[in-house]
């Protein structure tokens, strides 16, 4: 008896160890995404042949090809190191993607290669999940009201656009990614990245209607580097 | 046996000519100009094929009463020249009767079909895709910007190719998931498919007319009456079919201008 309980204390003991060891430092890159110019600007989703769906909005739906928050900022840009890092993953969960109100949630949703994918229907409609994959294998799933989450696994890092084959305005993205370090931009345009390794990164931030963009950065120690991003818009 | 049968069938001829002549189950209301050459067109069909119903019905069981139950054994008399001169018949009489009904229809057909839209007719464009409809104005330029099918994105709801940043005639179109139109004027319909086939029907407008994919499909007619109206698709087109539809609003011309201008901004 009193050997197993050396024996769980020891291994609980070194468990924590292996923990702390592995728990995550280093050093943080955060910074601002903005534009400059005249985005294009959203337009008024009409869902009129989907009542169910219009009466979950207040005011309609707009288009996010470009959503831009105060101070001339850029939401749902996917900024990730691109290369530099080591190529290891840290997603334990699964990245969830949400049909509601015949609009999915978040517009743009960044995960790892290989990690789940589920994806839900909130709605009382069907919907038919289409992601445009090239490099990975493309497919189309219908998904009825009230039926399990589906769920997948891309095995090549990509920019996936995502249609619903029912609802034509539906429309977001999979950034589907090699890294475990990236953030999307949230609605004042900022990113964080943090726990690198010390080291020499390019980072990477894309945007669906501007491309990308990269920049150095290197990191030693601690410290937190600010590096900023600025796509230029256009009106159309 | 043979009397009974012959009451079966009197009773099946009149039971369903009763609900029709009373018109129990009877078309929606027609809010177009064109919509009672439609109408009068289905009722004197109707009338022709069913009183051909009726009496052949009619016939038929008052042979079955005179001499269903005979066993005398008499042979049967057919006509001379067996089934040839029947078909010959049948052929002549239903060929007659769908000439006569062309004849009789024509200037309906003529009407939507065959007559140009009057000059000052609101053009607007429809683009029929899987699965809705998207409806395309001219703008205040009353200028239609070219299509660019390689730039069609419903995400950013550019269902129609449009590249504003290029072409000016683009910069004002309007485009819009409903068909709004004022009344007692009339719209020219230029018809467009994305993908596949597909069909504008709506009912109260006595309009049914397929897309093909590859065509441009002129339609054109006057809503007479304001009111909201459903247009659904009417040829399967895919998974998403029974969900393929639009609303048609018809609204007063100072309405409708009001609406345009919104749509504008």
């Amino acid at each position: 008896m009193q050997v197993v309980k050396v024996c769980t204390t020891l291994v609980a003991a070194l468990s924590i160890a292996a923990i702390v060891t592995a728990a995550p430092g280093g050093g943080t890159v955060t910074g601002k995404v903005t534009y400059t110019g005249t985005p294009v600007k959203p337009k008024p989703i009409d869902m009129s042949k989907e009542p169910s769906c219009v009466k979950q909005h207040a005011t309609p739906e707009m288009t996010e090809t470009v959503v831009t928050g105060p101070g001339n900022t850029l939401e749902n840009v996917v900024v990730y190191i691109s290369a530099g890092a080591p190529a290891e993953s840290n997603a334990s969960s699964a990245a969830t993607f949400d049909q509601k109100g015949c609009h999915y949630q978040p517009h743009v949703l960044a995960f790892e290669v290989n990690q789940e994918l589920k994806i839900t229907n909130s709605d009382q409609t069907s919907h038919n999940i289409h992601p445009l994959a090239k490099v990975n294998q493309e497919w189309n799933k219908s998904q009825p009201p009230g039926t399990p989450p589906l769920t997948a696994k891309y095995e090549k890092p990509e920019f996936i656009s995502v249609k619903c084959n029912i609802h034509p305005w539906m429309h977001g993205y999979f950034a589907v990614l090699g890294t475990s370090h990236y953030a999307v931009s949230d609605g004042s345009g900022e990113f964080k990245l943090p726990n690198l390794p010390p080291g020499k990164y390019t980072l990477t931030a894309w945007q669906e209607s501007y491309g990308t963009q990269t920049q150095e950065v290197t990191i030693s120690g601690n410290e937190t580097k600010t590096v900023n991003f600025t796509f230029t818009a256009k009106p159309y | 046996m043979g009397k009974l049968l012959a009451v079966v069938l009197v009773l099946i001829a009149v039971g369903s000519a009763i609900p029709i002549l009373m018109h129990t189950w009877w078309m929606p209301e027609d809010i177009s100009t064109h919509g009672h050459m439609i109408d009068r067109q289905m009722s004197e069909t109707m009338a022709e094929s069913g009183i051909a119903f009726v009496a052949a019905q009619l016939v038929l069981a008052a042979f079955v009463a005179m001499f269903g139950d005979k066993k005398d054994g008499r042979k049967a008399k057919h006509l001379p020249g067996g089934a040839k001169l029947v078909v010959i018949a049948a052929i002549a009489l239903v060929g007659t009767e769908v000439l006569a009904l062309g004849v009789f229809g024509k200037d309906a057909w003529a009407e939507v079909y065959f007559r140009k839209p009057v000059a000052d007719a609101i053009p607007i464009q429809v683009q029929a895709e899987q699965f809705g409809f998207y409806f395309r104005y001219a703008g205040p330029d009353g200028k239609f910007g070219p299509m660019h099918p390689e730039k069609i994105d419903e995400g950013s709801q550019n269902f129609f190719g449009l590249d504003p940043e290029h072409d000016v005639e683009s910069r004002d179109d309007i485009v819009s998931a409903s068909l709004v139109i004022p009344m007692n004027k009339e719209i020219s319909l230029m018809m467009h498919a994305k993908d596949v086939g597909h069909s504008f029907y709506v009912r109260e407008l006595r309009i049914q007319q397929d897309f093909v994919p590859g065509l441009d499909i002129p339609m054109h007619f006057t809503a007479t009456k304001a009111g909201k109206y459903e247009i659904v698709c009417t040829q399967l087109c895919g998974l998403g079919h029974y969900n393929m539809r639009a609303f048609l609003e018809v609204k007063s011309p100072e309405e409708f201008d009001q609406w345009l201008k919104q749509q504008s901004q």
